[in-house]
């Protein structure tokens, strides 16, 4: 495996070194373990909701940061796909309220039906 | 006025994005494939969105108990259930095949073709064999268990639209993956972007992350949680 000197050529793309690569991939090999070892030493509760939102969080931001290499592109590039993200926060508000009021309105009027 | 590296690198930023807006010309300096790419990206991002929230909203809403995708999800290896045996090694094989395509970008700037369709067919041969074990999955699920998008016999109903719809979404979305990088990695082995450069297989490599990043998050929320 020839590795490149420097990080960042960008004469024709986007060009890194191979073992920035090599280290992204193994940490998500160990996220991944982890976040099974979650489910197969059965944590309940909110340490399991925390760890599971925690390895998934850091997965997701390796994977966009380095492998689709969002951490190199412009500014004007991420402030543009990561803006529209802010609705979809919003809409798991909504639903969520929503959720929680048919749920309400089922106990109330259904006696347990679905 | 000392100038320190983390200030100088905040200017820039805002410096460029005033350039870039406010310049009276195009405002993303990408190729038109790359920027299309991460756009359909944005409205990929949307859609699994919208999917995985009304999971969360039936999955709330519903009173009846939600199956436990641990015991569901089982499989029996050696006279012992290994709980979400098959999921792990899903995820493991996803994961590998972005490594796979990360590597494959970087040959293919360095020009090396060979390379390139290699890591490529490798990446879709990993993606295809995802699918092969998802159709597993589905059919020991629907024959096996008796799972139906509108019933189940191991708690809410809604269990069953919410698994159907997000795997299958997701499936799809592999499987056009799949046939992309084998038609990408031949055109490449055949000389067909000696010329105008291998972007391409960034590109390529950008919906190919995208799926193993969905992946990421239906493992959380719909397996996991």
């Amino acid at each position: 495996m020839s590795t490149q000197a420097d990080s960042a050529s960008h004469s024709e793309g986007q060009q890194h070194p191979i073992g920035l690569y090599f280290k992204v991939w193994i940490l998500l090999f160990v996220l991944s373990s982890m976040s099974y070892a979650v489910d197969y030493f059965h944590f309940v509760g909110y340490l399991r909701w925390t760890l599971i939102l925690v390895f998934m969080f850091l997965k997701a931001g390796l994977i966009i940061t380095v492998f689709m290499h969002f951490a190199w592109e412009s500014s004007t590039l991420k402030l543009a796909l990561g803006l529209p993200v802010i609705a979809i926060i919003v809409f798991i508000g909504f639903m969520a309220v929503e959720a929680d009021y048919t749920f309400l309105s089922r106990l109330t009027f259904m006696s347990g039906g679905t | 006025m000392t100038s320190t590296p983390g200030v100088n690198a905040k200017n820039s930023y805002w410096q460029n994005l005033v350039n870039d807006w406010g310049a009276d010309r195009e405002v993303f300096k990408l190729s038109w494939g790359k920027l299309m790419m991460w756009i359909f990206l944005l409205s990929d991002t949307f859609i699994f969105s919208v999917f995985l929230i009304a999971y969360m909203n039936v999955r709330m809403s519903a009173t009846d108990s939600w199956p436990l995708t641990s015991e569901v999800f089982a499989l029996h290896v050696g006279g012992a259930d290994i709980p979400l045996l098959l999921i792990a090694i899903m995820t493991f094989i996803l994961i590998t095949s972005s490594g796979t395509m990360a590597m494959a970008v970087n040959c293919a700037y360095q020009r090396n073709k060979a390379a390139t369709f290699k890591l490529m067919i490798a990446t879709a041969i990993l993606g295809a064999s995802f699918v092969g074990m998802q159709a597993f999955e589905w059919s020991k699920l629907i024959l096996d268990e008796g799972v139906r998008p509108w019933a189940n016999p191991m708690g809410a109903a809604q269990f069953g639209s919410a698994f159907f719809m997000i795997t299958g979404f997701h499936g799809v979305h592999v499987s056009i993956g799949v046939i992309y990088l084998t038609v990408v990695a031949f055109k490449v082995l055949r000389g067909h972007y000696d010329e105008r450069g291998f972007q391409i297989v960034e590109i390529t490599g950008l919906y190919w992350h995208f799926v193993d990043l969905v992946w990421v998050f239906i493992f959380a929320f719909f397996y996991l949680w």
